[in-house]
């Protein structure tokens, strides 16, 4: 369910109830899962080496022995400590944010437009046509738009709501709308799976039961496309915590709005403290497989894909 | 079932809800509000699309920022700055490449999940999961690690390595709705009819799951085509097109790279209005004739 | 006990209600009064507009013209979460999401009634279900989430309560047993019920009224035995029960009795089961009220006599056999012959003579001229699928 947003909105119907034991499955499955250990678990476990590394005796800058080196993880947590916590502050924030901007967009696409489903298509192709133009570029047209010279800035203070001489790019405000404009996609796609498939008898029922369309909302509507908004979360949550294009200087941030794939990044290819750049890593990973795991105790694995 | 209880529910409060005060006008806010705010929404998420796409018909003098005068010279010479039509040709070649290899590696682990038992399912399935859940920072940094480690040099090959492994686990979730939509009894009805099992996959079963792996390619190649992060850190001197934006940057973006955007995107968008109208008539057609 | 049971149903008015969808009438004009604390049926084929007059009184869809009073009040333009009317739907609608203790404790708490959860339990156990109600309703049978729903709704006491084919998932047995339990429950705690079906023995067995509806408007309304004995139209004379008709010019009509010529015989009905007296007429008798004689008897007042006839099918259902009898000039008649004897009385083939009591005729008010010639023994599903198949190509071309 989380992931599977992304395939048609057609339902997937019941498992067939027979699944054959067979070689072939193995022959099936063992390239790709190959492939996955060799690229992705392999290099995981390489990370973690890595992040316990210590500088070699005389080497050049980049040069590094194994070691068991833990320390560097307490010093990367004290030295960017502000970044991490920047970082899932604001992932926080434009997760809550997008959350409120396409929960309405998803429900008038899945349920207002039921009856109509070419109009559906087309609202849909509408949502993640962000897509398809690159994710540098729309963010660099947000960055020019809400620079300086931009209408927005001048109209808000025309408007008197910002004060001369004040930014928008380049304060947390500009990062966190980038992350959530980003993002939105990411958001409404699950949520509109699940709103599609509610059966509005269930509305119908909560009105004829004595509930104001307010509470048929919040007590039948919103339990019922809980897993598509846990889907959505999930799936803007976690790349938005490490994302470091908004918040990069070259973007809509600026050096005091690093996160910590601005560290990571800076730490890996500029200054080429690999341990550093693993530990911080690691630690990222962490903090989402907590998040993760919360959600997979709920669902079980089966409703991951 | 007792007249006990009946009588208890009897006793049940006897207020009902008085009716409504009686009101003229049923059509409000109520019913427009939510399609006025979905429209402005589209607004919203259109606009940097629009802004790109307007820019790229900018008459540039240095920096694409202020906006100059109307100008086809970008769109007729694309690859007058050689840098983004080299970056854009390495984005596709290594779009394809990943994509087939992830489409071939993907199907077959989608196809193995739905109709197939075997042991460590859970390990599959989280395996195959990780990747998703992760950071693409994280990603990016293990598997340059790796490579460091290994003493492969950066280059287009290790980008190619990169995307197909992020891509595998968007195929498998795609395919997999597909597969498991299938009917069991159509492939039951080909063995039925004398096919092998080969027969019965070719002929059956794989023109079947075309449109789920045709999805999954498309979005595939969408996912790798407009990678930067992962591929900022592999890729060494190799520029893809994210690549050459971002470090351009910094010093002003030539038009030609909005260009190559905006064609990109309309390409896409007319892909994808081609194949609903397609199907809705297809649709329209079965309909008729059944 | 009896004077807060009589406050506890109301009555229902339909004023001149009408309902259009793009491209066709449901409903036109219809005006319909079910008077308090009764058990009344809706009872037509599918597309009739009986579902589109349930969701009307619901509030869940608004009328194009017209009227709806509850208790006296005009509800009209008052939204459905506002109106003291409560349905058990046809796919139960039980929130997935809830417990059963909290799907019926779920109006009582939008009310604000005190105490909810203890007369939610006093409703489960109304319908014996109080052992299971921490369970989710997928965990529940059809037959169990079917008294769920109803409880459900019964336990706000509402003014009016409206069932939508509720039984129509369950399987026959299960089906007999709660049209007893309902009909039980409605009594026990005085509601007012409007049930909606297509099944017109469950109709018969539980209401106090039925209303035979058809494209939208009531043909005819009254107590089951009324509706039964004397159908005043050729709808309702083949849609509940089955009956045999001859359509014939009138000879004579004094004194008590109609005569009416079929195919050279001589038919008599009586006058006051009669709705027309004069011109080309249809009149019928119930397939159960012939006798099947195999001499050929002697003509006798206040007896009609048909014969002879050649028996063409032989059908045994249980508690009666059905013979098919063909009739010259008549056509193919219909005799329901009940089992008092084992095995057939005549076999197919065999040469029989078919009385009735006079008393047992009636007459139609159609006008043969204007409506179509139904056969003899077309039943109810027949007439539920050509009506939507016609609905489905109006909607088509709409």
């Amino acid at each position: 369910m989380a992931f599977g947003a992304f395939s048609s909105a057609t339902p997937v119907a019941a498992e067939p109830a027979v699944r054959r034991r067979s070689p072939i499955a193995l022959f099936l499955l063992l390239p790709g899962a190959l492939y996955l250990s060799l690229f992705f678990l392999v290099p995981f476990v390489s990370l973690i080496l890595t992040s316990f590394q210590a500088p070699r005796e005389f080497g050049d800058i980049g040069q590094y022995d194994y070691a068991f080196k833990w320390e560097n993880y307490v010093a990367v947590i004290q030295t960017y400590l502000p970044h991490i916590l920047r970082s899932f502050g604001y992932a926080a924030i434009a997760t809550v944010l997008a959350l409120l901007f396409s929960y309405p967009l998803a429900y008038f696409i899945g349920v207002k437009l039921r009856r109509y489903p070419l109009w559906q298509a087309l609202a849909l192709t509408l949502v993640i046509a962000p897509f398809f133009i690159s994710f540098l570029l729309r963010t660099l047209a947000w960055k020019q738009i809400l620079s300086d010279e931009g209408p927005v800035v001048s109209a808000l203070q025309a408007l008197t709501v910002l004060p001369e001489g004040a930014h928008i790019t380049g304060t947390p405000v500009a990062v966190i709308f980038g992350l959530t404009y980003n993002f939105i996609p990411f958001m409404t796609l699950p949520i509109y799976t699940s709103l599609e498939r509610l059966d509005l008898r269930y509305v119908e029922a909560g009105g004829d039961l004595y509930a104001s369309p307010a509470t048929t909302f919040l007590r039948v509507t919103v339990p019922l496309s809980l897993p598509g908004i846990i889907s959505g979360t999930l799936l803007t949550f976690i790349p938005a915590s490490g994302d470091y294009i908004n918040a990069s200087r070259d973007f809509l941030g600026s050096t005091d709005t690093a996160m910590i794939g601005n560290v990571i990044e800076a730490n890996f290819l500029q200054l080429q403290n690999y341990p550093a750049a693993a530990a911080l890593s690691i630690v990222l990973m962490a903090v989402i497989l907590v998040f993760v795991s919360v959600y997979v105790k709920r669902s079980g694995t089966e409703e991951l894909l | 079932m007792s007249v006990q209880g009946g009588t208890a529910i009897a006793e049940t409060a006897k207020a009902t809800p008085p009716p409504g005060p009686r009101r003229p006008f049923r059509l409000g806010v109520g019913r427009w509000g939510l399609g006025v705010y979905a429209v402005m929404a589209f607004a919203f998420l259109l606009i940097p699309i629009v802004y790109t796409i307007v820019f790229s018909f900018n008459d540039v003098r240095r920096t694409n920022i202020v906006w100059r005068g109307f100008t086809l010279d970008n769109w007729l010479n694309v690859c007058d700055q050689q840098e983004v039509c080299q970056a854009f040709g390495n984005s596709i070649l290594v779009a394809v490449v990943a994509t087939v290899l992830a489409t071939t590696l993907g199907t077959a682990m989608a196809i193995a999940l739905v109709r197939y038992r075997f042991r460590f399912r859970s390990a599959t399935t989280l395996l195959l999961f990780l990747p998703m859940a992760t950071p693409e920072v994280v990603l990016g940094a293990g598997l340059a690690a790796q490579f460091l480690a290994a003493g492969i040099a950066k280059g287009i090959l290790t980008i190619i390595l990169a995307h197909t492994m992020f891509c595998i686990s968007f195929v498998v979730v795609t395919v997999r709705a597909r597969v498991a939509s299938l009917d069991p009894a159509l492939e039951e009805a080909g063995r039925d009819l004398y096919a092998s099992p080969a027969q019965v996959f070719w002929r059956i079963t794989f023109p079947l799951l075309l449109p789920g792996i045709i999805a999954a390619a498309l979005l595939s190649f969408a996912l790798s085509f407009d990678d930067f992060i992962i591929t900022t850190f592999n890729s060494g001197a190799a520029v893809t097109f994210p690549k050459y934006v971002y470090t351009a940057a910094a010093r002003g973006i030539p038009a030609q790279a909005n260009v190559i955007a905006s064609a990109v995107f309309l390409i896409a968008i007319i892909g994808v209005v081609i194949a609903q109208v397609a199907a809705g008539i297809r649709r329209k057609q079965l309909a008729r004739n059944g | 006990m009896a004077s807060s049971f009589a406050e506890s149903g109301a009555d229902l008015e339909l004023v001149g209600i009408t309902k259009r969808f793009p491209g066709f009438t449901a409903i036109d004009h219809l005006d319909l009064t079910i008077p308090a604390g009764s058990f009344f049926a809706l009872l037509g084929p599918s597309g009739c507009g009986k579902t589109t007059t349930l969701r009307l009184i619901a509030g869940l869809e608004d009328p194009t013209a017209g009227r709806i009073l509850i208790g006296g009040k005009d509800v009209t333009n008052t939204k459905s979460y506002r109106r003291p009317v409560n349905t058990v739907f046809q796919s139960y609608a039980l929130f997935p999401h809830m417990t059963i203790i909290e799907n019926v404790a779920f109006g009582l708490k939008r009310r604000g009634i005190q105490n909810p959860m203890g007369l939610a339990h006093e409703a489960l156990r109304l319908v014996e279900l109080d052992h299971l109600a921490q369970r989710r309703p997928s965990q529940l049978s059809g037959g169990q989430q079917q008294r769920v729903a109803l409880a459900r709704a019964v336990v706000n006491r509402p003014a009016l309560l409206l069932l939508d084919e509720p039984l129509g998932a369950l399987d026959l047995k299960l089906r007999r047993q709660m049209q007893i339990e309902l009909k039980q429950i409605q009594g026990d705690v005085g509601l007012t019920f409007l049930h909606v079906t297509h099944d017109q023995e469950e109709a018969m067995t539980m209401a106090d009224t039925i209303a035979v509806m058809n494209k939208g408007e009531i043909e005819q309304m009254g107590a089951p035995e009324e509706l039964y004995e004397l159908p005043r139209t050729a709808f309702v004379a083949n849609f509940l029960g089955q009956s045999n008709l001859f359509t014939g010019p009138v000879i004579t009509s004094k004194g008590d009795t109609l005569v009416v010529d079929i195919a050279g015989r001589k038919l008599e009905v009586p006058r006051d089961r009669a709705q027309r007296h004069a011109g080309e007429v249809t009149i019928g008798v119930r397939p159960e009220k012939l006798a099947l004689l195999t001499d050929e008897p002697k003509q006798e007042a206040g007896v009609n006599l048909v014969g002879p006839g050649r028996v063409v099918d032989v059908s045994f259902s249980g508690v009666s056999t059905q013979y098919q009898v063909q009739v010259p000039g008549l056509g193919l008649m219909t005799v329901f012959s009940q089992n008092m004897v084992f095995g057939p009385v005549v076999n197919v083939g065999a040469e029989v003579w078919l009385t009735w009591g006079v008393e047992h005729g009636f007459g139609l008010a159609d006008d043969p001229a204007t409506a179509p010639r139904f056969e003899p023994d077309e039943d109810t599903s027949q007439i539920a699928t050509q009506r939507r198949e016609r609905l489905e190509t109006e909607f088509e071309e709409a």
